[in-house]
């Protein structure tokens, strides 16, 4: 019988104990002692959402495909399983053989959003590991952090031995091939972490030192070796169409938030909007082939019996051969009753003609992100959706019979003015119009427009990471113009205003922007017992601010500062192809409302040509 | 065609809630291609019934489930195909046709047998009381104890139900109760010894589950059962025999194997 990390008097009390056992289907069985080398895979979340993550799924077959190395997973305990886990000293373990962590080689933990900072540490100091990189030795695996976060890493550089900066499919090769010759030869932990600082993509952030003026403004960051490479360029795979992409994905027993087959269709986005990271750091557009992914969707469907796929992307529009992947999906699986999911569509004849056959009109809703309320401000941002394209899009699916409508927005934007802001509830009242102006009796009753609202954070490698961000005072002055405003529109009710948390938006920007020093910040609210701040339930401000009074760091001098386009910034010494120079010439252009046109109408020389492929070479 | 299938709830999985079991299931059928029926409708589902909820710890020989399928293989075949989509823990016993008219599993079901084995918290406290020299008095005590009990004309508990507390007498719906020296599951990895064998009333109107039996008989010993005490395993489910009077039927029995 399999052995179990957890009692079953442990099991038994807490909620959801499939959580913890693992033996999921199509989970990689493999004997320890059989391998060189045991990487233990992490998203420092629960379960479901950690499960849920295509990435991991990715790297977890490509580890798994080398003979020499076993990758097995490993989430956050769930704040019940971590009290216990506690009181009774069990190091945390992995999902496959139920074996502790800090027995293993490698410690990967991919780091998604900032909200999961402290549950890093709950990794760490639940595997038994110590929480500061420095006080490691050959006794504890190497800690390795990957994923957008490390685009800015160093809040946690403290904690981790390396960052993988990019896309995971390329460089592990080389860093396991070399950590298993250093295991052997008997080199040094520290001899190692060098040696890793010149394959391609690896940063070591005590190979570097950071120095500070007076008033807190980087003056240097080199690094403290000789031969250490003075920036990391970022990993990216550019045959996206014959790469690492799991057949097999791991099904779980719970219910994850993903619950199905994840097809990513491309990677990055020719939009350029200006706010989004993503859009930036994946440069450049890649599209997978078609042919590649009808046959991965059949394979995945068949391997996982899940009864839904989903077409990832940042842009699904823009990948060429939509339509084409699309009606080959319909054709093949509708039949056979798998639903078929398709997220980020722009909404045109092709997307109702496709939505009437997958969806259920009735249950469904069509989804609009102008994420500005005036079309200057979507200049701004260079968001190229205009009111025209929206309005028509909802008559539309108005006409096709939906009468639901979500729309997402941000409120702080640069720029923002008070006209910006009414702007929202205004469009949401001129589509509630076009719906009003079908006959009665050929409408579905009462339209519902629902408006989100989140507060911009500006992120590291976009053109806006030199915005000033607001007071949470100032973000809730925002949402109350909104909300306002939308009380005073003709069709009000039927419409319905939900506004994101302010104070988590601030604390969100510090550690987006921050740089070395934030970490103290986060041990802190750590060490006070902040953990899950990502869930609402378990957020708690007082705590974080505390924590900021405390290790004397001030948060407004990540968010309310206007910053110098010349300043050295924390990020700097990363090269994501996109140059820094492009990003300067995008923010004037911001600042002027100045639309840049996406990579598909011209190239504007953003920097990401450097990869050789992708959209910067389609004839 | 209605197929009824008999699986196993081993190890690990007795950890996989109910629910959870389900979605597993409709996994399965997918994975193995099944050609099973599903229901009319805009969001189809597959037509599929269980027998008897396990709670969640107990592990089990013989679970249930019938599904409505419009084409299929032999059952050696389909064994095979759900055994190669399935977990080491979930292995497919039987796949069997049963009845296009035959009542669902779930209202057939009549009776279940159980081995129960004492864990480290009842065995301590029962040790305690019996205060036997060695292992062999100490079993030897228990099993004359349990034979007392069970000789027992009437065992009251009290049933605690949202509105009250009333009395019941839970006798006669234990229609055995045995020790063993040890018990085995189908799949031989897993043994209990030493353990208690019962048979009691399962279903939706007399249902027995073996806790408050094991229960009641600490309580016979003056003793409260601890939390944790047992690990309950089900060997069998039967409905009742419809050709003989007072006889039970496994619930695969209901059925016939496809050739």
């Amino acid at each position: 019988m399999r052995k179990l990390a957890l009692a079953d008097e442990i099991l038994l009390t807490i909620e959801k104990p499939a959580r913890y056992i693992g033996n999921e289907i199509n989970s990689v069985k493999k004997n320890p002692s059989d391998v060189d080398i045991r990487f233990a895979m992490c998203f420092p979340d629960v379960y479901e959402i950690g499960m849920s993550h295509l990435g991991i799924q990715i790297l977890y077959d490509m580890f798994n495909r080398r003979e020499d190395t076993y990758c097995e997973r490993v989430y956050s305990p769930w704040p019940d399983l971590d009290k216990i886990m506690r009181e009774k000293q069990i190091p945390l373990f992995a999902l496959e053989s139920q074996e502790p962590i800090k027995d293993f080689d490698f410690l990967g933990i991919t780091i998604q959003y900032e909200m999961c900072y402290t549950n890093i540490l709950q990794i760490l100091e639940l595997s038994q590991i110590p929480l500061s990189a420095s006080e490691r030795t050959w006794e504890h695996p190497i800690v390795i952090g990957g994923g957008p976060c490390t685009y800015n890493p160093e809040p946690l550089a403290e904690f981790f031995d390396l960052f993988y900066i990019g896309e995971g499919e390329t460089s592990y090769k080389e860093l396991l091939d070399l950590y298993k010759e250093a295991r052997k030869n008997g080199t040094s932990r520290e001899a190692f972490l060098e040696m890793a600082s010149h394959v391609s993509g690896i940063y070591v952030p005590s190979l570097y030192d950071v120095t500070y003026d007076e008033n807190g403004f980087i003056t240097s960051f080199v690094p403290n070796k000789e031969g250490v490479p003075a920036t990391v360029r970022k990993e990216i795979e550019m045959n996206v169409s014959d790469t690492f992409y799991p057949e097999k994905p791991v099904v779980p027993y719970i219910r994850a938030t993903q619950d199905r087959v994840v097809l990513e269709i491309q990677r990055g986005c020719i939009r350029g909007c200006r706010f989004c990271q993503a859009g930036m750091i994946y440069r450049p557009v890649r599209e997978r082939d078609v042919d590649y992914l009808k046959d991965l969707a059949y394979k995945m469907l068949e391997n996982t019996g899940h009864e839904e796929i989903s077409l990832s992307s940042l842009s699904s529009s823009d990948y060429s051969k939509l339509e084409e992947l699309v009606y080959f999906l319909i054709d093949n699986f509708q039949e056979k009753k798998v639903n078929i999911s398709l997220p980020s569509l722009r909404i045109d004849a092709f997307a109702i003609d496709v939505m009437k056959k997958v969806q259920d009109i009735k249950k469904s809703s069509l989804t609009f992100a102008p994420e500005a309320g005036s079309q200057r401000l979507r200049d701004v941002i260079n968001k190229g959706l205009t009111e025209e394209t929206i309005l028509n899009g909802a008559k539309l699916a108005f006409d096709a019979g939906w009468n639901r409508v979500k729309l997402y927005f941000m409120l702080g934007l640069p720029t923002e003015t008070v006209e910006d802001m009414e702007g929202i509830p205004e469009l949401a009242e001129k589509i509630a119009r076009v719906y009003y102006e079908i006959p009665k009796d050929q409408r579905n009753g009462k339209a519902q427009i629902t408006i989100s609202t989140s507060f911009f954070v500006p992120k590291p490698f976009t053109p806006l990471q030199w915005a000033t961000m607001c007071t949470k005072e100032e973000y809730l002055t925002r949402a109350r113009v909104v909300n306002t405003k939308m009380k005073e529109m003709l069709n009000k009710k039927s419409m319905k205003y939900n506004w994101h948390e302010a104070d988590l938006t601030v604390l969100e920007g510090v550690l987006a922007r921050g740089d070395r020093r934030v970490a103290k910040v986060i041990l802190e609210a750590y060490k006070s017992g902040c953990l899950f701040d990502s869930w609402s339930d378990f957020f708690d401000n007082d705590k974080w601010m505390d924590a900021f009074e405390r290790t004397g760091i001030d948060p407004d001098f990540y968010t309310l500062r206007p910053r110098d386009l010349d300043e050295i910034l924390p990020w700097d010494f990363i090269d994501v192809g996109v140059t820094k120079a492009f990003l300067k010439r995008e923010w004037q252009r911001a600042m002027e409302a100045k639309v840049t046109p996406n990579c598909r109408m011209a190239c504007s020389g953003c920097g990401a040509k450097v990869f050789e492929g992708g959209v910067c070479y389609e004839s | 065609m209605k197929v009824r299938i008999r699986f196993t709830k081993l190890g690990s999985m007795r950890f996989i809630g109910h629910l959870d079991l389900m979605r597993y299931f409709q996994k399965v059928m997918r994975r193995a291609k099944v050609d099973i029926r599903y229901s009319e409708g805009f969001s189809p589902h597959q037509i599929m019934s269980f027998a008897a909820p396990l709670g969640l710890g107990v592990t089990s020989d013989a679970e249930y489930v019938d599904i409505d399928v419009l084409s299929t293989e032999d059952s050696v075949k389909m064994t095979e195909r759900l055994n190669a989509v399935s977990n080491d823990e979930i292995r497919i016993l039987s796949y069997r046709q049963i009845p296009d008219d035959s009542k669902s599993s779930m209202s057939l079901i009549a009776a279940s047998d159980y081995i129960v084995a004492f864990r480290e918290p009842a065995l301590e406290i029962l040790k305690q009381h019996f205060k036997a020299a060695d292992e062999q008095t100490f079993w030897m005590a228990v099993t004359e104890k349990l034979a007392e009990f069970y000789a027992q004309e009437e065992i009251l508990i009290t049933k605690k139900t949202k509105k009250s507390e009333k009395e019941a007498d839970i006798r006669p719906l234990i229609y055995q109760m045995q020790f063993r020296e040890s018990a085995q599951s189908h799949f031989g990895d897993v043994v209990f010894e030493p353990c208690v064998f019962l048979r009691t009333s399962t279903g939706s109107e007399d249902n027995l589950k073996p806790e408050l039996v094991m229960q009641a008989f600490f309580q016979y010993l003056g003793l409260t059962m601890p939390e944790f005490a047992l690990q309950i395993h089900r060997m069998e489910l039967y409905g009742k025999d419809p050709n003989e009077e007072g006889k039970f039927l496994r619930l695969e029995d209901f059925g016939w194997e496809l050739n």
